[in-house]
This record gives C-alpha cells, sequence and structure tokens, in this order.
C-alpha cells in the first residue's frame, strides 16, 4: 500500500518548519545557509509530491530549475561569507549590525 | 472730463518713478519729478474748474466711470469719480497747497537722506488725497481714506530711528484705525439702506429712503462720524495729531493742518443728505466740535513745544468746521477748511524755517528774539497768526466768522458762546507763540546765527501769505453771498428739498440782533485775547499764577493718561495673553505633536535591531499573520 | 514494502533535519545535511521522479554540501559562534514560531487527496523530463544556463584578492575590534 500524500507532505512541512527555526536560532552563517538549504528541500518534495497526484511532470521541471539556482545562490552566498569573514574575521551573524537604528 | 482721472494718477505716476528709481536719479531729478506731478495736478483741476464753470449751475455734476471694479449679488461696486463744484475746489486746494509745500520741501529737506523716500511718499499722498476728493462713492473715498492713513504713518514716523517718531506714526495709525471701524460700518449700513454708496444716488434718494430723525439716518450719520473724528482728530479720538508732529514740518503743514486731516468736514458735506435727515446726529456733530474747539485751545495755552501749538490749534479749528457743518452750513464749513488750509500752512512752514535755522528746535522755552535774523519769516508767521486769532480783514476772519453767525443765526446759541471763547483762547495762545519765539529774547545766546530760509523756501510761505491776505474775498456773505457759497449752491442745493433743509437755510433764531453786532464781538474778543498774551508774556505785567489748573492744562486734562489706563492697559494685557495662548496652547501642540512623533520614531528604533535572526523572526510573525487571516477568512 | 521505506526515510530525513540545526559543530551540520539530501533522494525515487532523485544526489549532495564543508575548512575554527549573542530573540519563542508555522502547514495540507492516479510507464524518466525541458519550458532551461554563468562570473569576482589567512587568536573577537579595523586580519 502506497503512503498517502499527505505523509510526503507533513514531512515536507516538519522539513520546513526545522529550517526556519534553524535560520532563527542558529548564528553561524553556515548553519544558517545550511538550514536555508533544508528548507528549499522541502519545498522541493512539496513540489515533486504534488507532481506525482496531478500526474504532471511540471512540479519536477520546476525542482529541475530550483536545484539550478539553489546552486548558484549557494556559491555566491558561501563567497559573500568568505569575504565577510576576511573583513570581519568572523561569521556570527550577531555582530554584523550595522543596521542598527 | 474724464481727463480728471490725470489729477490723482499724475503723483500716483510720480511715487512709483521716485520710489523705484529716485534714490538713483539723483536729488534734481527727484525734486522736479515730485513738484511736477503736482503742479500739473493742479494744472489740471484748474482745466476742470474752466469746464465745469461752462456748465450749466443745474447740470454741474459729473460722474465719470473708470473702471467696474467688483460685486456680489445685488452690490456693484464700480470705480468712479465725481466732479461738480465741491470736488473741483477740493482738488484745487489740496493740488495748490501741496504743489506750494513740495517746493517747500526741496529746500527743507535738501540735507536729509531719505530725500528720495520722502517724496515718493508725499507723492503717494497727494494721489490718495486727490483720489479722496474726486471719488464719486463711499468705497472709492475709502480707499483714499486709506490710502492717506497709510501715507500719514510713513510720514510720521519718517526718520523711523527715532523711537518717540516710530510710536507716534503707529499711535496715528491705530486710533485712526479706531475711527475706520464705525466708517466701515457706516459703509455697510449705506448699502443695507441705498444698494449702493454712489454719492449722487444717495444725494437724491436720502429724503425718500430715510425717515426724517430715524434711527437708521442717524445710525448712519454717527456712524460716518466716527470715522470723521478719527481723521479729523476730534474728541476724543484726536490723540495722535499732537504726536504726530514728529514728521517732518512740512509732512506736518500738508498733512496735518491743510489736506488729510479735512477728509472728514469733506465727507460730511459730500453726505449733507444723508445729516439733513438726522438733525440729532447734526447736533452731535456741532457741539463735539465745539467742545474740541475749546478743549484743544485751552490745551495750547502751556504747550511749550511749538508744533505742538500748531497741533491744537489745527484740532481746535477743525472742530469749527465740525460746528459749520453741524448746523447745516456747508459753504460755511469749507470756507473755513480753505482758509485754513492757507494760514495753517502758512504757519507750520514758517514754524518749520525757524526749525531750520536753528537746526530743529521746536521748544519755545529756548527759543526767543527771531524776529531781527528772521524778519521774513517772523512776517509770515505774524500774518498767519492775525489770521487765525481772526482779525480782519485776513481770510482766517472771515471763515470763522461766518461759522459763528451760521451757528448763532440758526438757534445753536450754546456751540456760538463755546466758539467765542474758543476764539478768545485762540488769540492768547497763538499770540504767545509768536511772542515766545520770535520777541522777547532767548535764554541763551545763539550759537550758530539764524538766518532766513533760502528762496525756495521763502517762495511758498509768500504765496501762501498772499493767500491769506486776499481769501477773505472767496467768502465774503454778510450781505451778499459770497463767490464760494454761490459756486457750491449746487452741490448744497441737491438733497436739501426737505422742510427740514428749508428751514435751516431761512432761520433766524435772533432776528433782533444785528449783523454787525457778531462781527464787533468777534473782533473784540480776538483782540483782547491777543492783548492779554502780550501783557502776560511780553510785558510781563500780569502774572498769572494757578498751578492747579496749569497742571491740568499741561496734561491736556489728562485724556492721554485716562486711555493709557482705559484702552492702552487692557490691549496690552490682551495682547499679551493672546500671545501666550499662542506660544503654549499652538505652538506647544504642534510641538507636541513634533515630540511625539520623534518619540514614536524613537520606540520604533528600538525595532531595529540590526540582527538578522530579528528580522528573520519579524518576517515569521507576519507570515503567521497573514496565514490566520486566510485560514480564518 | 514501500511504507515502510517511506517510514524510514521519514526518520532519517527527520533526524538529520534536527542534526542540522543542533549539532555544535558546523562540520557535523554539514553531515547532517547530508543524511537529509539522500533520504529525500530516497523519497523521490518512491514518487516516481528518478530524474529528480539522481539530481538530487548529484547536484546537492555531491556539489553542494562538498562546497559547504570546504569553506568549513577554509574558515576553520572562527566557522562556528561566538559567545556573545545579540539579538533579541529568545530560542524558545523561535522553536515556538517554528511549531506554529509547521502546525499551521499540517493542518493545510491534511486534506489532501488519498488515492493516487495512475502514470505512464515513463513518467519521471530522463527521457521525459527532457522532453518537456527542450519543449515546453526551453525559454527557462535556457536563461537557467544564463543564471549559471551569472553566478560563476560573480563568484569569481567576489573571490578575488586573496590575502592568506593569518592563524588568529580566540574567536572572542569583539564588536568593537572589528568595526574600528584593529581585529587581526
Amino acid at each position: 500500500m502506497t503512503v498517502p500524500a499527505a505523509y510526503h507532505l507533513g514531512l515536507s512541512a516538519v522539513l520546513f518548519s526545522l529550517g526556519m527555526v534553524g535560520v532563527l536560532v542558529r548564528r553561524s552563517a553556515l548553519v544558517v545557509f545550511m538550514s536555508i538549504e533544508l528548507m528549499l528541500n522541502a519545498v522541493n518534495l512539496t513540489l515533486v509530491t504534488f507532481s506525482r497526484v496531478h500526474a504532471a511532470v511540471d512540479g519536477q521541471v520546476l525542482v529541475f530549475f530550483i536545484l539550478v539556482v539553489a546552486a548558484t545562490e549557494v556559491v555566491i552566498g558561501l563567497a559573500i561569507i568568505v569575504d565577510i569573514f576576511r573583513s570581519r574575521d568572523t561569521v556570527d551573524v550577531d555582530d554584523v549590525d550595522l543596521l542598527r537604528g | 472730463m474724464s481727463y480728471a482721472v490725470a489729477i490723482p494718477l499724475l503723483p500716483l505716476l510720480g511715487w512709483v518713478a521716485i520710489g523705484l528709481a529716485g534714490g538713483r536719479w539723483g536729488r534734481r531729478a527727484t525734486a522736479v519729478i515730485a513738484c511736477g506731478t503736482v503742479v500739473a495736478a493742479f494744472g489740471v483741476a484748474l482745466l476742470l474748474l474752466r469746464d465745469v464753470l461752462a456748465l450749466p449751475p443745474a447740470g454741474r455734476s459729473v460722474g465719470i466711470g473708470l473702471y467696474e471694479w467688483f460685486g456680489a449679488g445685488q452690490i456693484r461696486i464700480p470705480l468712479r469719480l465725481l466732479i461738480d463744484p465741491l470736488s473741483v475746489g477740493m482738488a484745487l486746494v489740496v493740488s495748490g497747497v501741496g504743489a506750494l509745500i513740495h517746493i517747500y520741501s526741496v529746500g527743507y529737506m535738501a540735507e536729509d537722506e531719505g530725500f528720495a523716500r520722502y517724496f515718493a511718499y508725499l507723492n503717494l499722498f497727494m494721489a490718495a488725497m486727490l483720489w479722496l476728493v474726486l471719488a464719486g462713492n463711499l468705497v472709492v473715498m475709502f480707499i483714499g481714506w486709506e490710502g492717506v492713513g497709510l501715507c500719514s504713518y510713513l510720514l510720521i514716523a519718517f526718520w523711523f530711528t527715532r523711537p518717540a517718531a516710530a510710536r507716534a506714526g503707529v499711535k496715528a495709525f491705530i486710533v485712526t484705525r479706531l475711527g475706520d471701524v464705525g466708517f466701515l460700518l457706516g459703509i455697510f449700513l449705506a448699502f443695507a439702506v441705498f444698494g449702493t454708496t454712489d454719492f449722487t444716488v444717495m444725494t437724491r434718494t436720502a429724503a425718500s429712503r430715510l425717515a426724517e430723525g430715524g434711527a437708521t439716518a442717524t445710525l448712519l450719520a454717527l456712524l460716518l462720524f466716527a470715522g470723521a473724528t478719527g481723521k479729523s482728530a476730534q474728541l476724543p479720538l484726536y490723540v495722535w495729531l499732537p504726536d504726530a508732529m514728529e514728521g517732518p514740518t512740512p509732512v506736518s503743514a500738508l498733512i496735518h493742518a491743510a489736506t488729510m486731516v479735512t477728509a472728514g468736514v469733506y465727507m460730511i458735506v459730500r453726505m449733507h443728505a444723508v445729516y439733513l435727515r438726522a438733525p440729532l446726529a447734526m447736533e452731535v456733530v456741532a457741539v463735539v466740535g465745539a467742545v474740541t474747539a475749546i478743549f484743544a485751545a485751552a490745551s495750547a495755552l502751556v504747550e511749550p513745544d511749538l508744533k505742538r501749538v500748531l497741533a491744537y490749534s489745527t484740532i481746535s479749528q477743525l472742530g469749527y468746521m465740525f460746528v459749520a457743518v453741524g448746523v447745516g452750513a456747508w459753504s460755511a464749513g469749507i470756507f473755513h477748511l480753505t482758509s485754513h488750509a492757507f494760514f495753517k500752512a502758512l504757519l507750520f512752514l514758517a514754524a518749520g524755517a525757524v526749525m531750520h535755522a536753528l537746526a530743529g528746535e521746536t521748544d519755545m522755552r529756548r527759543l526767543g528774539g527771531l524776529a531781527r535774523p528772521l524778519p521774513r519769516t517772523a512776517a509770515a508767521f505774524a500774518i498767519g497768526a492775525l489770521a487765525l486769532a481772526g482779525i480782519p480783514p485776513l481770510a482766517g476772519f472771515f471763515s470763522k466768522d461766518l461759522v459763528l453767525s451760521d451757528a448763532f443765526h440758526r438757534g445753536h446759541t450754546w456751540v456760538w458762546a463755546i466758539g467765542l471763547i474758543a476764539s478768545g483762547l485762540t488769540g492768547v495762545y497763538i499770540a504767545r507763540a509768536f511772542i515766545l519765539t520770535f520777541v522777547v529774547p532767548p535764554a541763551a545766546p545763539w550759537r550758530v546765527p539764524p538766518h532766513d530760509p533760502p528762496r525756495v523756501m521763502g517762495m511758498p510761505m509768500g504765496v501762501l501769505a498772499a493767500l491769506t491776505i486776499l481769501g477773505g474775498a472767496l467768502g465774503w456773505s454778510f450781505v451778499h453771498p459770497g463767490v464760494l457759497d454761490r459756486f457750491l449752491q449746487p452741490v448744497a442745493a441737491a438733497g436739501s428739498a426737505t422742510p427740514f433743509a428749508r428751514a435751516l437755510e431761512t432761520l433766524n433764531a435772533h432776528p433782533g440782533v444785528r449783523e454787525g453786532v457778531l462781527l464787533e464781538v468777534s473782533v473784540a474778543v480776538a483782540v483782547v485775547g491777543i492783548a492779554l498774551a502780550w501783557l502776560v508774556y511780553a510785558r510781563r505785567v500780569l502774572r498769572v499764577k494757578m498751578p492747579a489748573v496749569h497742571e491740568v492744562l499741561a496734561h491736556q486734562f489728562y485724556v492721554e493718561d485716562l486711555y493709557a489706563i482705559a484702552v492702552v492697559g487692557p490691549t496690552r494685557a490682551l495682547a499679551r495673553l493672546a500671545a501666550g495662548f499662542d506660544r503654549r496652547v499652538i505652538d506647544g501642540g504642534v510641538t507636541a505633536v513634533a515630540r511625539g512623533i520623534g518619540s514614536a520614531g524613537a520606540g520604533l528604533r528600538r525595532l531595529e535591531t540590526g540582527y538578522l535572526r530579528d528580522y528573520a523572526a519579524y518576517v515569521v510573525v507576519g507570515v503567521l499573520l497573514i496565514l490566520a487571516y486566510w485560514a480564518l477568512r | 514494502m514501500p511504507a515502510a521505506l517511506f517510514g524510514l526515510v521519514a526518520c532519517l530525513a527527520l533526524a538529520g533535519g534536527v542534526g542540522v540545526i543542533v549539532s555544535r559543530r558546523p562540520v557535523h551540520s554539514a553531515l547532517a545535511l547530508l543524511i537529509v539530501l539522500g533520504s529525500l533522494a530516497v523519497d523521490y525515487l518512491l514518487l516516481d521522479a528518478q530524474f529528480v532523485a539522481v539530481l538530487q544526489v548529484i547536484i546537492y549532495a555531491g556539489a553542494i554540501v562538498v562546497l559547504f564543508v570546504f569553506v568549513i575548512m577554509l574558515l576553520g575554527a572562527r566557522s562556528g559562534e561566538g559567545p556573545k549573542i545579540g539579538a533579541m530573540l529568545p530560542v524558545p519563542l523561535a522553536v515556538l514560531l517554528g511549531a506554529l508555522f509547521g502546525a499551521g502547514l499540517i493542518a493545510a495540507v491534511a486534506n489532501a487527496p488519498r488515492a493516487w492516479p495512475p502514470v505512464a510507464q515513463g513518467f519521471g524518466t530522463v527521457q521525459q523530463v527532457g522532453r518537456a525541458l527542450f519543449s515546453t519550458f526551453l525559454l527557462p532551461f535556457e536563461a537557467a544556463s544564463l543564471v549559471l554563468l551569472i553566478g560563476l562570473i560573480g563568484a569569481v569576482a567576489l573571490g578575488k584578492r586573496l590575502p592568506p589567512i593569518p592563524p588568529g587568536p580566540s574567536p572572542a573577537v569583539s564588536r568593537e575590534q572589528v568595526a574600528s579595523g584593529r581585529a587581526p586580519r
């Protein structure tokens, strides 16, 4: 017996929430980034699930593109983090508070 | 006859030209332009006189419409001029005396830095006064009324760096403002009654629209008189005129003797049809005039400043003019206005010559013995003084006596008596002024030897002296109606068709009294006054010691102090209250709003922590709220 | 059988997810992320998405996580968190927000259809996805290649000027030191 779609979607929801908590709680920029990747993967799972539910391959195509963009984003994001590290010697996001009002 | 608009227009252009470029063009050009415009206006007025005389007497009233100014509903206010013997006569007097004083000013103000500014203001004044005199309805007249008030303020406070002058200018403006309120209310009432303020219409329909002796007529007459009280310095709004002597002497001569202060008298004569419907108001006018006459004459008795003596004298003589119009003697009032313009301007110009020779000294306690070094000035002052006192055959005698005899014959015996006593006092104070200035030796010798004024100042004085001597011919009317009377007859006749008016004309309350008796009494009183002054001040034979009376007179019956307590004090307190309210409540309210926004901003700023995690949390909270909204919908 | 497999996958994914956000050292978080990615790849296979599953392994697990690990090693000891906490968001509150959000999502997806419609034989294969990519989604496909190019250029541009990173003092570099520029580079 196959698992109903709701379980896949539930897993996705929980993973997304975990990722969100990680963004809110962790202070290392790298871990925050990884939490964001977690959230992206949760979304991918949702898309694949619905692609199967509606028997249309469009969802998987969208996942393909998300993968591409996620890769690019990671590259550039890590480059930025390394840059910040070079100038401030820290990747703690609580140390970067120049926008303080 | 529409060229008449050039009469006020020429000085107005003079004001514009001198005001904009007078400083750059130099004194000669400024003087030529300033005097030229007024002389030209006088020339145009002469042309106008010729054209008016060419018309038949009944038709000597021409309206000139210039421009439909504005209107609302039924009411239309056009810019109209009225050309009739009265306005032409006034225009001649105003522009003629004005021209002479402009020429005099060229000499008097030659050393002054503000030469161009002075002539700009003076030309503007001429424009406004001529506009007032030629006006065809009350609103147009009011434009000129306000204009002369403004120029009076500008010229009184001409040397504005002197605090006394600045205060005097403000005082003049504010006090006349009080009168102007009444004037404005009168204009509104006139609109309500007549639907228009056109003089011709009002004169024609006054009898039909206003009940004789009714409340409306009386109220209208009194409101307009309130304006006249302010402008013409009658009780109780006269207090600005003595202080107005802070201005240059030619200004005092022109504005505060010959022209602006006569606007009130002129206005009443213009509105005589309305006044004839309100006998009570006329009575009030006459009484106020008489009381003012004697009050001011008494105040002049102990005044040490020469110009202020002349100022009180002006107030007193204006009182006579109001007596004249109050008893319905319109042409007598205008006649006294004209002759007063001549001799009072002459007196002021002579006083100016004295000041010019002695670097601005006006306190008679420091003057004296000037008859020898300033013979021509002394002669001019003497002529003016005799005219003022009412000694024949000078113009002042004829006009003042005409006023008094008209009052007597029309039954206002008390008014006549008060006027007579005031005449005596007039003789005393002006003789005193002459003696103290020119006869008795000075307290200390002169530092700079004084001399007669230059020709540019002396010529106008000579012309005015001649006019004073010959001016009596205008009004000699004891047996026949005089020249002026006949000239003004069409004006006086219009609107005088009511029984009351006719009765006024023909009334003789004391038929038994011979005309000559009144004459002799007047002259005798004047001579007694002069002789009294001679004995007290020149010969020092009589010593009058009445310290209490002297105190009261020296403080002008404490009227100024009364004003300070009753009007100025409460007004200042109210102003302080209003200022405090403005500062604390209104400004405080606005500041409080600003401060509130500032503190709100400061409060909100605490959300801008600069931390990524906090901003992420805000996003999550927002998303949750949106989800909740969708879920609950 | 698929249900049990799904159960295993779900447990692994959840454990990995928790591991990502909980681990003290970034390296451990990266490894936990790897576990999540692998489990999800299996889950894709369960959902007839072969191509996506393979891509997941190649790109995510094979490239992205490797990149993460590289950077962690580059940054060395300072890739973690400092002792001072600046933001005002307390941890329990964050967990609560996350829980609320998760509850909301689960409530939203709870009534998804139970029955799976039948699919054709080649559903989710490379051929089918490829055919869709090169016909219907051609424009986004080309745009995606452009995105990759731009990312490449950006990374190179950001990565220039590389001074050597000296061995530094303790990670407790204060804010003031960093801001005034007196922190050792």
